[in-house]
């Protein structure tokens, strides 16, 4: 029989499917669906371990909650005991790491299930998640009957395999892992767009929180004044249950705020007459799709029609902030990457001349050449005579950018509606034309000052392209304001009503446990 | 070499944001800043005593040292760097 939204927890609850039975599902899917190349690391056994552990508590009557059993995916640029943490990088290939990041240790002690860890651009630099160790990320939907159906073969022997299209990045796999069906919920990271971005590629719900929100204990770091992990799920209330698992002060990280948090569920908004809704108008970026563009004009029309009040706003140092997201990244990232020297951990290369050229040469044969760009000129901004001109430059630009948008936000406005990208995902052989500095640079322009600002920010699938593949727009809403963002995502959700990916092998795996049409979500 | 192009490029990437006005505006360290300072803990020890964990995943050691290789050696010339890297 047909169930518009299959609740996973409650059928666990009710024993119509058990944890082990869900966990093997999503191995035997993962397995399946190896092509996509979304995981690094799958921890099959483990796993199996856990989901045991949890149909005994099932058994007894006593989850530990709404997440017991549920499998997860988690990137692989979180620390996970005992499961290899590469970053998608050789310079951390076969670390396994001593202990959890503190959201992996909050996701296992609710019970939830590690299947594995997830692939990304090396350690999480680029927009597109091609740029790994272990290879790129195939964006589900290119196996899609609705993209399919809508992609025309330049000729009549060219395989289906040349067409692919990206996922987006930097948390590619995590989004690829959720678009596909092998677990109901993946950490990502985001730093300037690299949760929100695959999610709109990949059609799953993408939520960056506000900075200070969640710890970031164990996320191996990138810029620790922007980085948050990262969620993605399949839908906005998954999306609220997850992050009232994760969110909380954390002793170990000193950048989390102490206020208490409250987990919170999500009202089903019906009157939408007492929200104010900004468009800010510089989101409309050189470059924005026709189609997007479209897409963005009518979500507002939804809300102007449904009775809120849509207004046009202005935050007027929009286009600088990928300038200013440049200098900073960088000269964190060779800041951050100092650290990697092969002594205590990772690779070592086998130069044993002196110190020095040990470094030098464990660097150079660690890391590929997007890193070691990154630290290169991260080091020439911070130089003494660059520091002022460049980093303190960027700095007093970073509070102008935060500023727009305070300014914005006192004005009465709750919640902003932009774009996440520019246009939908790229097939593989057109992205790689341009270099990685050059694509993050055009791909994070629409999501990277939420980052700047530290507000939390979620993507909502919104609809298919004329290409057959995913758009999403995005709400950035107020700090810590998440309760308020995420009702206005989910009303919006539940009015666009984003179609479910049509993909064989889900389809084949699901037949019997999961017969629905909508999306399967776990809360 | 290429990473000095690139560096070039990126360099007048950043350039871009000398356009932006930023008279009177202090520099922004963190976004928390009005929330609260940084906090210090007191200095106690509330974890540790690891050493087998964190000697675990380093590839060369000697009982409880990491062992590096001898140290003030200066790297070779530029014209050498690329022979000796070879060599690793």
């Amino acid at each position: 029989c047909f169930w518009r939204r299959f609740q996973v927890s409650a059928a666990l609850k009710e024993g119509h499917v058990t944890p082990t039975e869900l966990c093997q599902r999503c191995l035997a899917l993962i397995r399946s669906t190896r092509f996509l190349n979304a995981y690094i690391t799958i921890a099959e056994e483990s796993a199996l371990k856990q989901a045991e552990a949890s149909e005994e508590r099932y058994k007894r009557g006593q989850p530990l909650g709404v997440l017991d059993g549920i499998p997860v995916a988690v990137k692989d640029n979180f620390n996970t005991a005992g499961i290899e943490t590469t970053c998608a990088s050789n310079m951390l290939r076969g670390y396994i790491s001593p202990y959890n990041a503190t959201v992996v240790q909050k996701l296992l002690d609710q019970g939830a299930v590690l299947l594995g860890k997830t692939n990304l651009d090396e350690f999480a630099m680029g927009s597109g998640s091609t740029d790994g160790v272990f290879g790129p990320v195939r964006n589900p939907w290119s196996y899609s009957r609705q993209y399919k159906e809508k992609s025309v073969p330049k000729s009549h022997s060219e395989d289906k395999e040349s067409n692919w299209v990206i996922t987006g990045g930097s948390s590619g796999g995590s989004a690829a892992a959720v678009s596909s069906f092998t677990c109901f919920a993946a950490l990502g990271s985001d730093t300037g767009g690299s949760t929100r971005n695959p999610a709109a590629h990949c059609g799953v719900v993408g939520l960056k929180p506000t900075y200070g929100l969640i710890s970031r204990h164990g996320l191996i770091p990138l810029v620790n004044s922007m980085d948050v992990p990262g969620i993605l799920t399949r839908c906005v209330d998954d999306a609220a249950v997850v992050l009232g698992s994760l969110a909380g002060h954390d002793p170990k990280d000193s950048t989390t705020i102490q206020d208490n948090f409250k987990p919170f569920e999500l009202p089903n908004l019906t009157d939408v007459s007492k929200l104010s809704i900004g468009i800010p108008k510089e989101y409309h970026a050189p470059g924005l799709s026709s189609e997007i563009l479209a897409l963005w004009s009518k979500a507002a029309d939804l809300f102007q029609n449904a009775g809120a009040k849509v207004v046009e706003v202005s935050l007027p140092h929009t286009r600088y902030s990928i300038v200013c997201y440049h200098v900073l990244c960088t000269a964190e990232v060779a800041s951050n990457m100092a650290r990697f020297d092969g002594l205590e951990y990772g690779h070592r290369s086998d130069m044993n001349e002196s110190t020095e050229s040990m470094y030098a040469a464990t660097r150079r044969e660690g890391f590929n050449d997007v890193v070691r760009g990154r630290i290169l000129s991260g080091n020439y901004f911070l130089l003494k005579q660059n520091y002022e001109k460049y980093f303190i430059k960027a700095q007093k630009v970073r509070r102008l950018i935060a500023d727009d948008f305070m300014r914005v936000f006192r004005s009465g406005v709750d919640v902003l509606l932009t774009p996440t990208t520019l246009s939908d995902a790229a097939p593989y052989v057109e992205f790689i034309k341009e270099d990685n500095r050059t694509r993050s640079a055009q791909d994070d322009i629409l999501t990277q000052a939420a980052n700047m600002a530290g507000l939390p920010a979620i993507n909502v699938p919104t609809a298919l392209s004329e290409r057959g593949l995913p758009v999403g727009l995005q709400f950035i809403g107020r700090s810590f304001q998440e309760q308020q963002l995420l009702t206005v995502a989910k009303w919006f959700e539940k009015q666009v009503q984003f179609p479910m990916i049509q993909l064989e092998e889900v389809e084949r795996h699901n037949h019997g446990v999961f017969q629905d049409q909508k999306s399967t979500s776990f809360s | 070499s290429e990473g000095v192009e690139r560096l070039q490029k990126a360099i007048q990437f950043a350039d871009q944001l000398h356009e932006v006005n930023t008279e009177g505006v202090e520099p922004m360290d963190s976004v928390l800043e009005d929330r609260w300072c940084l906090y210090l803990r007191e200095d106690d020890v509330t974890e540790g005593n690891c050493t087998k964990e964190l000697l675990e995943n380093a590839r060369e050691k000697v009982e409880e040292y990491f062992v590096a290789p001898p140290g003030n050696i200066p790297l070779p010339k530029l014209e050498e760097r690329e022979t000796f890297l070879q060599g690793s």
